[in-house]
């Protein structure tokens, strides 16, 4: 176990590149998601907005 | 419904595949029913790819196991230059033909082009350490790929600057269009220039130069890579459509059900 996180010495190039991919991409993905989330909820919120005022006057 | 009506619904099935990638509203759908399952192929590749390219493949001879680093910094390298070639040809079909859904397909990508770029360039950065001797080098790879990045934020920034939607893009399409050159500049660095990167490895014809152990991993990997962009796009594209069809009916429906 040892000797793959050691990857002969090559550890520190190595893990810090699927590092930086990993995280990266994880980032990406979940912030587009979250976004889509949240784009729904306040279009809704902004729909609805509209809809109140109009009954109103 | 009557027999008269199929028949014209029938004969206008051969075009309606076809209008539908024009459809915001449709490739909504489309974006929302996909990205998810597409993405969840792309994991599970991911899985299969790290445990035969970390720890089923060999070292490297020479290079020991820093070699490693090229199940992702190939296929980065390669998306960098697939998703600008795609990103180029949506934003030209969407100065040509005026297709809204075809310039956001460009503006979806155009972020995920810059990351897979500054991908490519790190993990060469970091292969080219414990190989080279040096993290950079005004190599004609290197400094070509390093433009791809410029051209990737020049876009960002040029279809955000302008206010007008319809401007932006037709502007920030020119840009894509002309940096295409850049592309085949790229690919042939290595053989137009006397270089320190090492040529084609993979693609080069007759038999890879490439252990089976370490090939194997590396396509895995470039598959997964493929799948994680195709599934990212669909992930920025609907909100994209979304941002932009706000007004439009199908959007309230949408945000309503």
């Amino acid at each position: 176990m040892a000797e793959f996180f050691n990857m002969g010495g090559y550890a520190f190039f190595v893990w810090t590149s699927y590092a930086v991919v990993a995280v990266l991409f994880t980032y990406q993905f979940l912030s587009s998601r979250a976004q889509h989330k949240k784009l729904i909820s306040q279009l809704g919120a902004e729909a609805e907005h509209k809809i109140g005022r109009t009954n109103k006057s | 419904m009557t027999t008269e009506s199929l028949n014209t619904s029938g004969r206008g099935k051969k075009w309606l595949w076809f209008h539908r990638f024009g459809s915001p509203a449709w490739v909504y759908g489309f974006a929302n029913r996909w990205a998810m399952p597409i993405g969840i192929v792309a994991l599970l590749l991911f899985v299969v790819g790290l445990y035969q390219g970390l720890i089923v493949a060999p070292p490297d001879y020479q290079m020991g196991d820093s070699y490693r680093i090229i199940f992702i910094h190939v296929p980065s390298a390669w998306l960098s230059m697939f998703s600008y070639f795609v990103m180029a040809a949506s934003a030209g079909i969407g100065l040509v033909w005026h297709i809204k859904v075809s310039d956001l397909v460009a503006r979806s990508i155009a972020p995920l082009g810059a990351m897979f770029t500054f991908c490519a360039l790190v993990t060469g950065s970091l292969w080219g350490k414990p190989t080279w001797g040096t993290y950079w080098v005004w190599d004609a790879r290197l400094t070509s790929e390093l433009v791809l990045l410029f051209l990737f934020i020049g876009y960002i920034a040029l279809s955000n600057a302008i206010e007008d939607r319809r401007t932006a893009s037709r502007a920030s399409a020119v840009l894509a269009l002309v940096g295409v050159i850049n592309l085949p500049i790229i690919h042939f660095s290595v053989e137009w220039w006397n270089t320190l990167h090492q040529g084609s490895t993979v693609t080069k014809l007759g038999r890879p130069s490439i252990d089976t152990r370490m090939l194997i991993p590396l396509l895995i990997m470039f598959v997964a890579f493929n799948f994680y962009f195709l599934s990212a796009v669909l992930n920025r594209l609907r909100c994209e459509l979304l941002s932009q069809e706000r007004r439009t009916q199908w959007v309230r429906e949408i945000v309503h059900g």
